[in-house]
């Protein structure tokens, strides 16, 4: 049983992280029927953010909670004027061509960013300096012998009041009706005189600040970051958005806690009944697959019938 | 010249350029020219290049059908046909050299190996196929990703091919090679290079072809007109598979080191810039694509200085921009070859068929009256 409360913990800590990286591609996809590849880079982009800010404003020589919150707004507003600036000069340019073009674009600027992180600073990891200080990593006994980290609790704590927010501006404020409108329609929306373009720009600098503020928090979890580390990881919270239903906001925080806890078991109980921990990583696959050959509008997405 | 005199004769030609090209490619060189190494391997890997970004023309540029796991493929064909020849392919080749004598022998089993890669491609292609083509999209592409990364980790798993230490030959507690031979020459790649464009060429001509365009131009009509769409996804994608295969096997025998890290994500994403960058649904395009794609990278290692660093970034700098200033390709879906360069000479307007460029359909059929 403790066992399995540490690993269900352990689980849930990954799935907040895949969560909140899976908000952006659901946002994204919601609005323009684009999956977005460079989102994991954006990610990637908002880990490194956190870093040079630490680095340059000085944060690193001493652990502080101050540190902690001014490197994760800092790497959250860079990370949205990245996505920004994708959306602008890369996707914009193509929305009007077919869907393989944008796909191939988004493909396109995903290497751009990897590589040229990879030929400006290298593929060697970075250590992320340690904001919560030596005590990070001890744990807090719950019960028995399951315990929580310091930093798993910044995770779920940060995670949370990140998500309760994105809900409160999608669904509470004028800002957010206009998304849901753009997402239900982008014509209609633009003939009621919303300012589509400013909205979806909008959308992309959101999901990119979640992508971002995720980069810093795993960064405190497992100091190393290196420009390929969105790859992987942002192609399991995509198939956390699908799980939950694409487009679907409480669907991707949903698809990413139970994709990040499926890999966790795999991990911690697969060797049981014969699966290595190398199948790790096919984990989220395999559930991609099943999930959309039996119901590949998600676990809390509609179906939407084809119009001819 | 009747066509079979044309057929012999291009048949003899190509043999007789493959056969010049690879004994100028081999270690003794022809005549006593010589190419350098390193030069006879960028050959062959663009060889291997073309074979894949053909195939993957078929189910992508012709079919309609984005699929990003390709190199799935490509690994099931290398790996399934290096284990055959490491395995169980010795008794065989010794006992057809009694037979036949040691080159034909060589010759034979090698044919045999790569059909079995090829078989073994085409059977992942359709148990991946079956299911995913119901897909549409996105979520084809997605999976078809899912699928390769999965191929490429129970590969990983598999501790009788090598694991993550890669796969040179018969690893330990098993008997067999302990080098993979190495079986394929640019005799073998551009021979079934050459066998992909005809194959994949006389498909798209064919009435299977027609219906895979017809999918790929708009897959509700192509149903509506009574084409049995799941069908011919199915056979395109199980096709495009069995020439990864192919391709695979080729890479494996030639490079006589397989490692799951060749057959990435990343790899299939190349072989899909090849044909975007020659333009999808062109047979030539791809092969221009797969030249360009697999020799550019070694170009830029020239770049002077500081440069050289940047040679991934301008490789992905140029997708970007192919795909904002001519997103169908630099070919698009026109083929060039002789035609194209007799098309110069101006045709009578006449024999241009109704709907094509530049004649409005009424005025074309007031001509035929």
């Amino acid at each position: 049983m403790d066992t399995f409360v540490q690993q269900l913990i352990n689980g849930l800590n990954v799935g907040a992280i895949y969560a909140l990286i899976a908000l952006g591609y659901t946002m994204v996809y919601g609005i323009l029927r684009l999956i977005n590849f460079a989102h994991g880079d954006v990610y990637m982009v908002g880990a490194f953010a956190g870093f040079y800010i630490a680095l340059y404003v000085g944060f690193a020589a001493g652990p502080s909670w101050m540190a902690l919150a001014v490197v994760l707004v800092g790497a959250m507003i860079i990370a949205a004027l990245v996505g920004m600036v994708i959306e602008r000069f890369a996707y914009r340019p193509v929305r009007k061509y077919s869907r393989m073009t944008t796909l191939i674009m988004a493909i396109g600027v995903s290497l751009l960013i990897e590589n040229l992180f990879v030929a400006q600073i290298g593929a060697t990891p970075r250590a992320f300096p340690d904001f919560l200080g030596s005590q990070s990593q001890a744990p807090y006994r719950l019960f028995g012998n399951a315990a929580i980290s310091k930093a798993q609790i910044v995770i779920f704590l940060v995670s949370i009041a990140l998500m309760l927010l994105l809900q409160w501006v999608v669904f509470k404020t004028k800002v957010g009706t206009a998304m849901r409108a753009v997402s239900f329609n982008l014509n209609s929306a633009k003939l009621m005189g919303i300012n589509t373009d400013a909205i979806i720009s909008l959308t992309f600098a959101i999901g990119s600040a979640l992508a971002a503020a995720g980069g810093v928090l795993t960064a405190q979890y497992n100091p190393n970051i290196d420009p390929l580390m969105g790859i992987l990881t942002g192609l399991k919270a995509f198939v956390a958005a699908v799980l939950g239903g694409i487009g679907n906001i409480p669907g991707a925080v949903l698809g990413g806690l139970l994709i990040g806890a499926a890999e966790t078991f795999v991990v911690g109980y697969g060797q049981h009944i014969g699966i290595a921990s190398t199948y790790r990583d096919a984990v989220a696959f395999a559930i991609l697959i099943l999930v959309l050959l039996l119901r590949p509008s998600g676990l809390l997405g509609s179906t939407v019938q084809e119009k001819v | 010249m009747p066509t079979f005199v044309k057929r012999i004769l291009g048949l003899v030609i190509v043999v007789g350029v493959l056969v010049a090209v690879n004994g100028w490619a081999s270690r003794d060189g022809l005549f006593g020219f010589g190419l350098p190494y390193y030069y006879a391997e960028l050959l062959s890997l663009t060889g291997i290049s073309i074979i894949l970004a053909v195939s993957l023309n078929l189910i992508t540029g012709f079919t309609g059908q984005f699929s990003i796991g390709h190199a799935g493929f490509m690994a099931v064909g290398a790996y399934s046909s290096v284990f055959l020849t490491v395995y169980f392919s010795q008794p065989v080749e010794v006992w057809l050299t009694g037979l036949v004598g040691a080159t034909v022998a060589q010759a034979l089993v090698f044919l045999g190996i790569i059909l079995f890669g090829a078989l073994i491609a085409a059977l992942a292609g359709l148990v991946v196929g079956i299911p995913s083509l119901r897909l549409r999209g996105d979520y084809l592409a997605i999976v078809t990703l899912g699928f390769a990364e999965i191929i490429r980790i129970i590969i990983l798993n598999i501790d009788r091919v090598g694991g993550a230490t890669g796969f040179r030959g018969a690893v330990s507690p098993w008997e067999g090679r302990a080098i993979i031979p190495q079986y394929a020459n640019f005799l073998w790649i551009g021979g079934f290079a050459v066998i992909t464009i005809v194959v994949v060429y006389n498909i798209v001509r064919s009435d299977v072809g027609r219906a895979l365009i017809s999918i790929r131009e708009d897959e509700l009509a192509a149903e509506a007109m009574g084409i049995n769409t799941t069908r011919y996804k199915v056979l395109a994608f199980v096709i495009s598979s069995a020439f990864a295969g192919i391709a695979g096997s080729l890479f494996g025998h030639y490079r006589q080191f397989l490692h799951t890290n060749d057959f990435q994500f990343i790899r299939s994403i190349e072989i899909i810039i090849m044909i975007v960058l020659g333009g999808m649904g062109s047979i030539t395009g791809a092969v221009l694509g797969a030249i360009v794609i697999t020799i550019l990278p070694e170009l830029l290692r020239q770049l002077p200085g500081n440069l050289i660093h940047y040679r991934l970034v301008i490789y992905s700098a140029l997708l970007i921009v192919i795909m904002l200033t001519r997103p169908q390709g630099v070919m698009g879906a026109r083929e060039f070859g002789i035609p194209w360069l007799k098309r110069s000479q101006k045709q009578p307007e006449g024999d241009k068929p109704a709907g094509e460029k530049g004649v409005p359909i009424a005025q074309s059929q007031e001509v035929r009256k």
